[in-house]
């Protein structure tokens, strides 16, 4: 536990030996990085990066989602199991991505190069 | 409360403690937001494999969406995730007022999203813009997009994008739709919620932030690349 763990704890209700109560700090600090990202995520958008556009916009919305995560859905604070449900699913939807991206890009220039050839045909 | 004691009313027969039935919940919620990632994980597959293979499409059909209300639309949803994790925190530590501020506003930044987001959807159907085979973009929109867009043919498959699209965005209005019924339920059970009775508040404001994250997403997806 770091020092303002402890200290915001402190300020937890009787009993609950477990909880955290989140300091009006970490919530406005939060919603202001995540602000000031969204902002940051247009700005970058209006430059022209090419293909790395896309990896910008997903790395700045990656960050985003660990701060909401981390802070506003107590994950920074409490048990490592919710972090492995998260995680496990959020690694899970992204091989799902990958592997069909990877997939069907291989194989599209064939089916077009067929496509172009039936097309001659007829 | 005590942590061991069974001293209050919303202590289930099955709990050994308050914290046992808080920590149950809990993980009931995250197991369902877990299943929630893998459902959406589906439809960004559909997003990708279309987006891969035809990137000129998505090029050009991103003309017809408006960034800056989609970037309201995420200041609107960042400040409600604010507000539901506020309202966890005043719910611990038994501010009923503040609870009820923070759970008001929250169902109200969720309308003025939902509002926002009919406008949207309005706009482009009144203009022809519908999903899969009924998109015919009528000329009075075609018109007023950006020079870079209208010397462009309109791409033969516009209509699949604006599915994905509409599926996209449209389920996730379902989930903001759904949340305000939810914090309706808190605001309506608030005279029960407390330091010793804040699972529910817990739970929803969970849900809420991955209705959240989803559109933080979304919004650069669609959008703004």
């Amino acid at each position: 536990m770091t020092a303002r763990e402890s200290s915001t704890s402190a300020s937890a209700p009787a009993g609950h030996g477990r909880v955290h109560v989140v300091t009006p700090a970490a919530l406005l600090g939060t919603v202001a990085a995540l602000f000031a990202l969204t902002v940051v995520t247009v700005v970058v958008s209006r430059v022209d990066l090419g293909a790395m556009n896309v990896v910008a916009a997903l790395g700045i919305a990656t960050v985003k989602a660990i701060a909401v995560a981390a802070i506003f859905m107590h994950l920074r604070y409490e048990g490592r199991f919710h972090v492995v449900v998260l995680v496990g699913c959020a690694v899970f939807a992204a091989l799902l991505v990958g592997f069909v991206v990877f997939d069907t890009t291989r194989y599209q220039p064939d089916l077009r190069a067929r496509e172009a050839a039936e097309t001659r045909h007829r | 409360m005590s942590g061991g004691g069974g001293s209050t009313p919303y202590l289930a027969v099955q709990f050994r403690d308050m914290e046992a039935q808080v920590e149950t919940g809990k993980l009931g919620v995250w197991l369902f937001l877990g299943s929630e990632i893998l459902f959406f994980g589906g439809l960004f597959t559909a997003y990708s494999v279309y987006r891969a293979n035809h990137i000129e499409l998505f090029r050009y059909a991103h003309f017809f969406l408006d960034w800056r209300l989609g970037a309201f639309n995420t200041f609107v949803l960042l400040t409600s995730s604010l507000s539901a994790a506020w309202a966890v925190r005043c719910a611990q530590l038994g501010q009923r007022r503040g609870l009820r501020f923070t759970l008001l506003a929250t169902f109200l930044l969720a309308a003025a999203f939902l509002l926002v987001k009919y406008f949207e959807y309005s706009h482009k159907l009144e203009n022809g813009i519908g999903w899969g085979a009924a998109c015919h973009p009528s000329a009075e929109i075609l018109a007023s997009l950006p020079d870079a867009a209208r010397a462009l043919p309109v791409p033969a498959h516009l209509g699949t994008f604006f599915s994905i699209y509409y599926l996209m965005t449209g389920l996730h209005g379902i989930h903001v739709l759904v949340g305000m019924g939810l914090f309706a339920w808190l605001l309506r059970r608030l005279p029960t919620l407390g330091p010793d009775h804040w699972g529910a508040v817990d739970g929803v404001a969970l849900y809420w932030h991955l209705v959240d994250l989803v559109w933080i997403f979304l919004f650069p997806l669609f959008y703004l690349v």
